[in-house]
């Protein structure tokens, strides 16, 4: 028992801090604009099929193509921006929600027309690890790894970085910001693009351990929005602990209970965590 | 008494915004609530007509405790008010503004009657010829009528004025000044906060000074104006204190 | 009452009733089928609107009461041997009560909370719903066909459902117009354009949104319990479509949330333009315009909310007085 417990458990944390990244993206943008960006779920979709095209196509390793699909996240998140957001980032919240819903409809629509349906994998594998009784596919470790330095990554950008400190000046007041003279369109564009960015990049650590389509993105968007709620709106520190609570229920729950329950728990947990303590387990963003 | 206020202090996490204050005010007079900015004076209207809850005290309206009941309900005991910031309905139009006032207010009037009702509240405070206008597209100073309007049309006993002088020329001051003596006329007290020393002073029959959330001064408005503390506290916010040494020398 | 004579009232119904006559008219089964889809969507949309535009509470999961209620009447046809128009009833009670339920607590969260919350019950119903061994569990109910026979058979069976659509359609309609009209209607309003500035003026907002939600649930379960009575099949992925909730969302955006019209037509026009993308041969690009229908649509509701939020009808009442008379 209680090796099936930490083997799921181990599984839990691992695909847990992917998750977070995932979230993070998501509680970025709200934090820095208050927009729910609907999207999140085709980026990540899109993240997935990137690394896959790279790896299948050009012989890419997968965690090297994460380079390049993190940089195209990023691009495309500013040229959304751009084209959605802008106009109405001003606007009541549910001009915003639909203009990014839009945008996921786009994103569904041609991939839809142009990958089709079929389930695609990354055949990619770098064996097994074994830790004392558990046994864990490498990529899993490295994947979450990974996400770990990506986080790293993020956290040293917006402490020390010009452009890290207006994001969070933007965030923190964005009238204040411009009067100081930052370019707080163009913030709010990058940071968009950042958000976007971790959710491709989330992706493709996804896509590197299971298969997927290009309507993958919508499971992991809702997932998203648990993680979000349990954390914390706009708090990203909330969104790598709440990943990791979620991959964590959904590793350990099916232990005792039925795989098909582990949903009902996590939707009716984040419904409860909206009505009960709507700032999350660590504080929104005010 | 219409209004008693014992002892309400209201504390927001670590700031003590309202401190101890208590005062009694009788029906049909005006009392004026001045004091520099960040004095606390919103906030306790706020406390006032139940949009916070109080941390510490009571507040009794015509007989009946009113903190800790939803803002709602103590609208329609007849306690009206207009806000600091104007808060239009700005996709309705400037009557169905008005309606809304009458049908929630004191009596609970069905559409036929607060139609009625908003057109003789418009005519009163002199936007009859915009009825039909959306309340977006009113101006600052007609924005403020129209709250004023929609407070009145739910014909209350109180009604809490916070700074409808604030932003209007000195053309539409008088006028709003005579206004406001008219509304008191009808029988209806007001508390009101303002900047605009000239209209305190020449409306009010009492004044109340707050000060970093504390009750300075209380009295008639020449009493009020002369009071060392009251000078004090407004010499540490320069606009006032100018204005209120003006008012002196008148 | 004075009301009864106001021509958006008669125009609201006459689009909504010559939409429903024309199948009867031509005794075309195809076209039939298209409208009944049209009329459906303009009973949702309507629902919708009541919260969405009146009450301005954005509403992501509504689909969940057409889901429910389904369900609800489904099980009671399939299983207890119910005549159709009690377990329609039945339908539409199981989600007016839910929304009751849930009204109270969810209500109390704003914009975007909201929003999300709606999600999460979606979702979490429908993950229930698998697990409910007596519902059919993954795989849903079917209806047994010799239950048709009870209706005249399933050709008869269609035009019934049809009749009872659009009687639907024609309810929610008026009551839109009615709730419009009210002063429980304007407390919406005034809920939507500032809620705490509604409650300083004495609307009870947490008794008036709950009305709403419920108003809003009734109809949706109704139409649910037709539907799938129609269908002969339910099953979680049909009934908690969010995809469809969403679709409800853009109809009433494109025609105009917070009128009467606007639903209507927004539900029209987007059914139509669905229903022809899909069997159009036309090339755009290289793909062909049926397979990114969905992205055909997103770029449609993409430029609603960038120019003209207020939708169709918003748009052509800000044009004169006279729309703004004609058009509710």
């Amino acid at each position: 028992m209680i090796d099936t417990l930490l083997a799921s458990l181990t599984d839990g944390l691992l695909i847990g801090v992917v998750y977070g990244i995932a979230a993070m993206g998501l509680t970025l943008i709200f934090g820095v604009m208050n927009v729910i960006n609907l999207a999140h779920g085709p980026i990540i979709a899109l993240g997935m099929f990137g690394v896959y095209l790279l790896f299948t196509n050009l012989g890419f390793n997968p965690y090297v193509a994460l380079l390049p699909v993190g940089l195209f996240g990023l691009l495309l998140g500013v040229v959304i921006y751009f084209v959605a957001v802008n106009r109405v980032i001003d606007a009541p919240h549910l001009s915003s929600l639909l203009a990014t819903f839009s945008v996921s409809m786009i994103i569904v629509g041609l991939g839809t027309a142009i990958f089709t349906t079929t389930f695609r994998n990354v055949d990619y594998s770098l064996g097994t690890l074994s830790l004392g009784s558990i046994t864990v596919p490498l990529t899993r470790v490295v994947s979450a790894a990974v996400a770990l330095l990506v986080v790293a990554a993020l956290y040293l950008f917006l402490k020390h970085s010009r452009l890290g400190k207006y994001v969070r000046a933007v965030a923190n007041n964005r009238t204040s910001a411009g009067l100081m003279g930052i370019p707080s369109t163009r913030v709010l564009a990058f940071s968009f693009g950042l958000g976007t960015a971790l959710a491709t990049i989330a992706g493709g650590l996804i896509a590197i351990s299971l298969p997927f389509t290009i309507l993958s993105g919508g499971v992991y968007e809702l997932k998203s929005f648990v993680i979000v709620v349990l954390g914390g709106l706009g708090n990203p520190v909330g969104a790598l602990i709440g990943g990791l609570i979620l991959g964590v229920i959904e590793g350990v729950v099916p232990v005792f209970m039925k795989t098909t329950w582990v949903p009902v728990l996590e939707y009716v947990l984040f419904v409860l965590i909206l009505l009960v303590r709507p700032q999350g387990l660590l504080g929104a963003k005010k | 008494m219409i209004l008693e206020v014992k002892g309400v202090t209201k504390i927001f996490g670590g700031l003590t915004a309202v401190s101890d204050v208590s005062f009694n005010l009788s029906e049909g007079q005006i009392m004026g609530l001045i004091g520099p900015n960040g004095a606390g004076k919103t906030t306790l209207f706020n406390c006032i007509n139940s949009v916070f809850p109080v941390t510490k005290g009571n507040i009794t309206f015509r007989g009946q405790t009113i903190n800790g009941l939803p803002t709602y309900r103590v609208a329609r005991l007849g306690l009206a008010r207009t806000h600091q910031i104007v808060r239009p309905l700005n996709e309705l139009t400037v009557r169905e503004n008005v309606m809304a006032g009458a049908c929630f207010g004191r009596h609970n009037h069905h559409l036929a009657d607060a139609a009625r009702i908003a057109d003789e509240v418009l005519a009163f405070v002199g936007l009859a010829p915009r009825a039909a206008m959306l309340a977006s597209s009113l101006n600052v100073a007609q924005k403020k009528r129209l709250e004023l309007a929609r407070a009145l049309a739910a014909q209350p006993y109180l009604l809490l004025l916070d700074e409808v002088l604030a932003g209007l020329n000195p053309t539409e001051v008088s006028s709003m000044v005579e206004t406001i003596r008219q509304i008191r006329a009808q029988g209806i007290t007001i508390i009101m906060i303002e900047h605009i020393m000239h209209a305190i002073m020449n409306l009010s029959d009492r004044v109340l000074v707050l000060n970093y959330g504390e009750l300075i001064a209380e009295g008639t408005p020449q009493e009020v104006s002369q009071n060392e503390s009251v000078i004090q506290a407004y010499l540490g916010d320069p606009d006032l204190a100018e204005r209120l040494l003006e008012m002196e020398r008148e | 009452m004075k009301l009864w004579r106001n021509p958006g009232l008669w125009i609201a119904l006459a689009i909504v009733l010559i939409i429903a006559v024309i199948p009867v008219i031509t005794g075309s089964a195809s076209t039939r089928e298209t409208l009944f889809n049209v009329l459906l969507s303009i009973g949702l949309a309507s629902s919708l609107n009541i919260l969405l535009g009146y009450t301005g509470y954005v509403s992501f999961g509504h689909i969940v009461f057409f889901g429910l209620g389904g369900y609800a009447g489904f099980y009671l046809i399939d299983e207890a041997g119910w005549n159709l128009l009690p377990a329609a009833l039945v339908g539409g009670l199981t989600s007016g009560l839910l929304a009751l339920l849930l009204g109270m607590a969810i209500l109390r969260l704003r914009g975007a909370y909201f929003a999300l919350a709606t999600i999460g019950i979606n979702e979490a119903m429908k993950a229930l719903v698998i697990n409910l061994k007596f519902l059919g569990g993954p795989t849903g109910m079917e209806l047994n066909f010799q239950t048709y026979r009870q209706y005249g058979g399933a050709g008869q069976m269609l035009w019934i459902v049809y009749a009872g659509v659009a009687v639907i359609a024609l309810l929610v309609v008026m009551l839109s117009f009615f709730v419009k009209k009210s002063k429980f209607g304007l407390g919406l309003m005034a809920i939507r354009e500032d809620e705490d500035a509604a409650e300083v003026m004495g609307v009870t907002a947490p008794r008036a949104k709950t009305y709403a939600y419920v108003l809003s649930a009734i109809f949706p379960g109704i139409l649910g319990v037709l539907f799938f009575f129609k269908q002969g099949v339910i099953e979680p992925g049909s009934a908690f479509r969010l995809h469809m909730s969403i679709e409800l969302l853009v109809m009433v955006m494109l025609g105009g949330a917070g009128t009467v019209l606007g639903p209507i037509l927004g539900a029209g026009v987007y059914q139509i333009l669905r229903g022809s993308l899909l069997t159009s041969n036309l090339h755009l690009g290289g793909l062909r315009i049926r397979d990114v229908q969905l992205a055909v649509a997103g770029m449609l509701l993409l430029l609603i909310i960038l120019f003209i939020p207020t939708g169709a009808v918003g748009w052509l009442r800000s044009r004169s007085s006279f729309l703004r008379r004609v058009l509710e």
